[in-house]
């Protein structure tokens, strides 16, 4: 173990194998990397964390690839935590985002780390959160965090990013998909990637009436809020939803098309849905302009530290849960445990004085 | 939480395919590793930068080409420069058997050529890690 100080300064400098280490440290929760992140604590904050996420194989971590070059265009620095499955069964995995992204390898202002699911559910890894803080720790603009492929439910993301990026693309499955509830809710931008396969015209449609739906059924979603909080904002930050006619020159037609023929309800506020070609960086410049609207939104309606405050409490008491069970887990705590589940099999006690009994155990430990 | 192996495999050079590489991941994958694939025509920059950033214990490579005379020791080069002594490096691929001692001079503690089973190199990996269980 380094001298705690010295670890500090690295990785404060930005130094790559420093900022490893801890985020190894960080994954194997060793304690030693407390101090350390307790050194690191006041420098966090000031990175915009972007989360990208959507089914396999709908192009997140060529799109990833793309939007870390465009942003370093702008002069940020970026790092990218990018997330696989570990294997149920041999806890192995294949970390294969970063393929894509090799070209940025070289490049010091970039880091780019792959973290392996370990058991966690919800498409991160546990060691996101804290990983996340580290980069931004370390003087990282921008941490865009990659989740796996993820299916209807995992949308553990919204509790960790500033702004989420929800990647479709064409070919999935019927539009009963996009009504769903779960991952389709937690967009803050939407990204029809692979747009020049048949049916991306149908799945922007879809997603657009879907959030357009919301709206007019008066739905709770995640963006009203801070929609009703913009129009307040005088001047407007940005253009009405409808005006994306700015796609990249290369485009040939296909975003423009989409997005000028689908709005039926054209004065309504929904996200912006972009339409993609990762593969050739076709839109890719126009969903960086709405990621970057979407966090200047953030921070002129005060979003941004309202949406961390919240994700903090969620994180704290997801975190005292966790010692909890680990309480629970000790040794000495098995024995009374097993002895509560005896008493309620045999009929002495019912399971709910069983949970109250417990939980006065722990209060008082 | 115990210590998980990670593993860095890479293809440098100019070789058309990666099946053989994407053997040796699986392999690791199943014997409990987590596998960084970076894919084909790797520079050794590339590589070694990768490797700092993912923090890996070992770097695999392979070569079909007959670049690895050149290119293994190169990697071996940059970790000097950036004194990186705790990774464990390996390589395999299409490797004549006289080349083999040279290439462990410069540092490549482990060649497997074609026919090499893969839990010879599993089992190499867990008996010859530098850094600390």
């Amino acid at each position: 173990m380094e001298e705690t100080a010295d670890f500090v300064a690295r990785v404060r400098a930005g130094d790559p194998r420093a900022t490893a280490r801890l985020i190894s440290m960080v994954e194997r929760e060793d304690e030693s990397r407390l101090v350390v992140l307790k050194a690191l604590h006041e420098y966090a904050g000031k990175a915009h964390v972007v989360g990208i996420t959507g089914p396999p194989g709908a192009g997140k971590s060529t799109l990833t690839d793309k939007i870390v070059g465009l942003l370093r265009e702008r002069g940020r620095r970026v790092a990218v935590l990018a997330v696989d499955p570990s294997s149920p069964f041999t806890g192995g995995a294949i970390l294969g985002d970063r393929i894509r992204m090799q070209r940025h390898a070289v490049d010091e202002g970039v880091y780019i780390r792959s973290l392996a699911t370990r058991g966690h559910l919800g498409g991160l890894s546990r060691a996101v959160s804290e990983a996340s803080r580290v980069l931004d720790a370390a003087g990282y603009d921008d941490v865009i965090i990659e989740t796996v492929g993820v299916g209807q439910s995992e949308v553990d993301i919204v509790r960790i990013a500033d702004t989420v990026v929800l990647v479709s693309v064409p070919g999935l499955g019927d539009d009963i998909q996009a009504i769903k509830a779960g991952v389709m809710e937690i967009g803050d931008v939407f990204c029809v990637n692979k747009a020049d396969h048949d049916g991306a015209e149908r799945v922007t449609r879809e997603i657009r009436a879907m959030l357009e739906t919301a709206v007019l059924n008066g739905a709770v979603t995640r963006f009203s809020d801070l929609y009703t909080a913009r129009a307040a904002l005088k001047p407007a930050p940005r253009p009405l939803e409808g005006d994306h006619t700015s796609v990249a020159a290369s485009d040939e037609g296909v975003s423009h098309h989409v997005t000028s023929q689908m709005s039926v309800h054209p004065g309504l506020e929904i996200p912006p849905v972009v339409s993609t070609v990762a593969e050739t960086g076709v839109g890719v410049e126009e969903l960086v302009q709405e990621i970057k609207a979407h966090e200047a939104t953030l921070v002129a309606t005060g979003f941004l530290r309202l949406r961390r405050e919240e994700n903090l409490s969620w994180e704290l008491g997801r975190a005292a849960a966790e010692r909890v069970l680990a309480k629970l887990e000790q040794d000495e705590r098995k024995g009374s445990l097993s002895e509560l589940a005896r008493s309620v099999l045999d009929k002495r006690i019912d399971f709910y004085d069983a949970l109250d009994t417990l939980e006065s155990a722990l209060v008082q430990a | 939480m115990e210590r998980k192996i990670r593993v860095l495999v890479a293809k440098p050079g100019l070789d058309g395919h990666d099946r053989g590489a994407k053997v040796i991941a699986r392999a690791l994958r199943d014997a409990g590793m987590e596998v960084v694939y970076t894919g084909l025509r790797q520079t050794p920059e590339q590589i070694v930068t990768a490797s700092i950033q993912e923090d890996v214990d070992v770097i695999a490579m392979s070569i079909l080409s007959g670049a690895h005379n050149h290119l293994f020791p190169r990697v071996m080069e940059l970790l000097r420069e950036k004194n990186i002594d705790d990774v464990l490096v390996i390589g395999g691929g299409v490797i004549p058997d006289d080349d083999i001692p040279g290439l462990k001079a410069a540092g490549i503690a482990g060649v497997f050529t074609p026919g090499s089973p893969t839990s010879e190199i599993v089992a190499f990996i867990k008996g010859n890690l530098k850094r600390g269980s």
